[in-house]
């Protein structure tokens, strides 16, 4: 949007915006009230979008670009990077700040094209349900993930990562 | 405009994509066969197309949003805007070819055939 909108250099030159002033204030699109949150959101969306930058592209990199890419993801990939804190706060960081920045646009989305207010109403709720219900898992499963698995009789699985082996014997 | 169309576009596809990783990721919490069994559809052949074009919408994505940051954040952001989305396009082609690459060089190495 900003793209387009070359006019909004004109109030800093000093010629206000077109019809400023001359419209009915129930027209106006912006409410006072909402201000303050959309300008949240809005700031939100640059710095989470920065920070997803890095974070999306280092997580393409370990996972894809190196080692044996798409062949090395298993249970025992996922186990053993898990193993590090480091990468449990960073897949963590980046489960919250995608999902909220994807909430979010998603938002603006349905705010633009769903004209009735049930149907906005209705679409908003399916999609801050999810929101909540996948963020909540994706943190559960970071948390209580179990990588050393043993079996009824206290044998290491053959899926976990070679790591367990120090750790259960 | 078409730069703020695709940024839509590809937004949306990685939301929903988002969730089904979110998803698909969850299963090492069921078991690790589980996990094992729907991960190795990722390694199918035309899922490796489709983590291609996934990527390059990702790519897309960040490379615009960066350049939407600028034209916000920097004082010569929207006399540049223009000369910014090309470099966008082309920082995009040279990242899409490298990674179509790597990812099609590793997959044939590793491919056990169907």
């Amino acid at each position: 949007m900003t793209t387009t909108n070359s006019e909004a250099v004109l109030p800093a030159q000093g010629i206000e915006a077109p019809r400023s002033g001359r419209i009915d204030p129930k027209y106006l699109r912006s409410n006072p009230s909402s201000g303050s949150f959309e300008m949240v959101a809005w700031v939100f969306m640059r710095v989470s979008g920065a920070a997803l930058v890095v974070l999306i592209f280092v997580h393409l990199f370990s996972n894809l670009m190196v080692g044996e890419g798409i062949h090395q993801i298993d249970f025992a990939f996922v186990a053993g990077k898990w193993a590090n804190p480091v990468w449990q706060f960073w897949d963590l960081t980046m489960l919250w700040l995608a999902m909220l920045h994807g909430t979010n646009g998603m938002r603006t989305i349905i705010n633009d094209y769903a004209e009735k207010d049930s149907t906005r109403l209705w679409l908003k709720s399916i999609l801050y349900s999810a929101t909540a219900v996948i963020i909540i898992l994706g943190t559960l499963v970071i948390f209580t993930f179990e990588p050393c698995l043993v079996d009824d009789a206290g044998n290491l699985m053959d899926y976990a990562p070679s790591f367990c082996e120090s750790v259960v014997n | 405009m078409w730069s703020w169309v695709g940024h839509r576009i590809t937004g949306v596809g990685i939301f929903f994509f988002l969730l089904v990783h979110v998803l698909d990721t969850s299963l090492v919490r069921v078991s690790p066969e589980a996990y094992d069994a729907v991960i190795g559809a990722y390694k199918h052949p035309i899922m490796i197309m489709g983590e291609i074009g996934l990527v390059g919408a990702i790519v897309f994505h960040a490379f615009n949003g960066l350049r939407i940051i600028l034209v916000d954040f920097w004082k010569q952001g929207t006399r540049y805007h223009r000369q910014m989305l090309w470099a966008v396009m082309i920082l995009w082609f040279v990242t899409m070819v490298a990674f179509s690459i790597r990812h099609l060089m590793i997959f044939f190495e590793g491919w056990e055939g169907f």
